[in-house]
């Protein structure tokens, strides 16, 4: 297995109130897999997400990823791991504002092994180009549209050549012909072996997954 | 992440905000300027100081007439008429260590030449005084031994007093009244510049000291304003204070129990004076250099703490991206240490300008000293990286799922 979550229990201590956001999760994922996880707001499914991310840490249960067990990483581990094994894809797309297309890009490969400054610059236009966007490396992000935007942000997130997308309602900022161009090029993706875990509330995305996991307060359903 | 890349980085993050990186690096800049403007003009007025301090002649000792005591009654320096030219050439003969010697006689007066007239002083000496004051004649002649003997009327003109009455006309060869006497312009000296203490030392006629005593002063004493001497080195300076006195005493016939009827001075109390006044005046810089740094320095560290909480977004897409904390930390910490940096070289170069234009509007030397400039860098850089360790430290410690969902 790619990913194995074992028994995770996470929760939320807010003002005096405790809020379990993650109840006894167990999933198992598989290299090459396009996994879909839908549920309502406050069901868990970011909070999930987020550990899969290696940006949040369980309160129990264990989460392997890639054969190793993850949860007991410490800070700068976790941060190579999310360097090198993930890419990550947001709803804001999170670009740098003012910023070329090309060193948005280009950003992850900064904290990962030391590549000379030619080739970072050639593995951003590769990208691009490849994404379609061969024109407008050197366009800001206010210069381009949200559909443009976002597939930078995918390109971002390819650079480092991760085994694993994980998507955060990658189209809920985009209208339905960005979104459908989107979820197109990450079936593509998928196909080419990179595993996608995608969360998002709209069924016409999800359609694009191999496999939906639905999540109703804090557990699978 | 190498070093040279995360300086770029935080080029462009500073550039991303010209306008308000320029306020913020102002107060540095502004710092840096004053102490670097400052410290060079106070060592160019400093080495100004010491050349006129050397241009009163080199190594020069002066003998004054002491001060008279008669029945409890005590006199200033200079009112006993003991000092003649004679014990200058005792002194000179018998002291190793003095080169040359020349007596001071000064005369008061007006000058006329034609329709102008002048007033100033005219000092009486001998051949030695070009030496002893190691002060040159600029055009014509100095005035010979004969000329003494005699008492001829002939004299050489300071700058000021060549300007005042010739007003680019050659003085040489013309002849002007002192005191209503007529006297033949031999020649005219070099300029001299002003003493430590702002004496215009251009402002004088030269001539003969027979000349003066006898034309101008009219005196049948022998007695002298002055002896003036240039010594073979400071260094004998104990030695040659011990001969003089001695010498003097001897001559003057003044026993054990009695007073010295003159006073020698030489130059090291006025140097002495000069460098407790420099030192004075490093403190005061120091004081203020540590003050506007220190504003500086806090601006950053405002500005950088605006800057995290604008970026949180970006920080905790960093984080995500695979940035350790460290790495944001040294991305922040190198930022202010840049903002401080440009700033401290825009402030030198600020500095050297305004020195310069101090300095040419009072015809100081200027004197930027490398020392002075790196150390305003290396101050300067250091400001932006402790009062930058707190905004950076804030930033490294950022939760980057809630930065993340920052607006």
């Amino acid at each position: 297995m790619f990913i194995t979550l074992r028994n995770i229990n996470k929760v939320y201590h807010m003002e005096s109130v405790d809020v379990p956001a993650l109840r006894d999760v167990s999933v198992d994922i598989a290299a090459g897999e396009f996994v879909a996880i839908m549920g309502h707001s406050g069901s868990g499914k970011s909070t999930l997400l987020n550990l899969l991310g290696c940006l949040d840490m369980p309160d129990s249960g264990t989460y392997h990823l890639d054969g190793v067990e993850v949860s007991k990483l410490g800070s700068d581990t976790l941060a190579r791991i999310r360097n090198r094994k993930i890419g990550f894809v947001f709803q804001n797309f999170n670009l740098l504002p003012r910023t070329s297309a090309e060193e948005n890009v280009e950003l992850p490969l900064f904290y990962g092994p030391p590549l000379r400054s030619a080739e970072r610059r050639e593995r951003a236009q590769t990208l691009l180009r490849r994404l379609g966007l061969g024109e407008r490396m050197q366009h800001h992000p206010g210069q381009l549209s949200g559909g443009q935007q976002q597939r930078v942000a995918i390109a971002r997130a390819l650079v480092n050549q991760p085994p694993l997308i994980l998507a955060d309602e990658p189209t809920g900022n985009l209208d339905s012909r960005s979104a459908e161009d989107i979820m197109a090029l990450f079936r593509e993706l998928n196909r080419e072996g990179i595993t996608i875990v995608m969360v998002t509330h709209e069924p016409d995305v999800a359609q694009f997954s191999k496999r939906v996991i639905t999540m109703k307060d804090g557990a699978i359903q | 992440m190498n070093a040279m890349i995360t300086i770029k980085m935080a080029m462009c993050a500073l550039a991303r905000n010209k306008g308000r990186s320029l306020l913020t690096a102002l107060g540095i800049i502004i710092g840096i300027a004053a102490v670097i403007a400052v410290i060079a003009v106070g060592q160019g007025a400093s080495v100004n100081m010491g050349d006129q301090i050397s241009s009163m002649g080199n190594n020069l000792l002066m003998v004054f007439p002491g001060s008279q005591n008669a029945g409890g009654f005590r006199g200033g320096m200079g009112t006993q008429q003991t000092l003649t030219v004679e014990d200058g050439e005792a002194i000179l003969n018998e002291c190793r260590f003095t080169l040359a010697m020349t007596p001071l006689i000064r005369s008061g007066g007006q000058c006329i030449y034609r329709d102008k007239d002048w007033s100033t002083q005219t000092q009486g000496v001998n051949l030695q005084y070009p030496e002893v004051r190691s002060w040159k004649v600029a055009s014509g002649e100095f005035f010979t031994e004969t000329d003494i003997k005699n008492a001829a009327r002939v004299c050489l003109l300071g700058q000021t007093v060549a300007e005042a009455l010739f007003e680019g006309e050659d003085p040489v060869g013309q002849t002007i009244r002192i005191r209503n006497m007529p006297f033949r312009v031999i020649g005219v000296m070099e300029p001299k510049g002003s003493t430590a203490w702002g004496q215009d030392q251009d402002d004088t006629i030269i001539a003969p000291w027979m000349t003066v005593r006898r034309v101008l002063q009219r005196s049948k004493f022998s007695n002298v304003d002055q002896l003036l001497f240039s010594l073979s080195s400071m260094d004998n300076l104990p030695v040659v204070k011990d001969d003089v006195t001695g010498i003097l005493r001897q001559r003057h016939r003044i026993s054990e129990n009695e007073d010295d009827d003159f006073t020698i001075m030489d130059m090291t109390e006025v140097t002495k004076m000069i460098t407790q006044v420099s030192r004075l005046m490093t403190i005061l810089l120091t004081v203020i250099a540590s003050i506007s740094l220190l504003v500086g320095g806090i601006g950053i560290m405002n500005i950088m703490l605006v800057a995290v909480t604008e970026r949180t977004r970006e920080i905790g897409l960093r984080l995500a991206l695979g940035a350790r904390q460290h790495d944001i930390m040294m991305q922040f910490l190198i930022e202010s240490a840049v903002l401080s940096g440009v700033g401290g070289i825009i402030g030198i170069g600020l500095g050297i300008a305004a020195a310069n234009i101090l300095a040419s509007a009072n015809n100081w030397p200027v004197l930027i000293s490398p020392v002075a400039v790196i150390l305003a860098l290396t101050f300067s850089a250091g400001v932006g990286i402790f009062f930058g360790f707190y905004p950076a430290w804030r930033a490294a410690r950022l939760n980057p799922i809630e930065s993340l969902r920052r607006e």
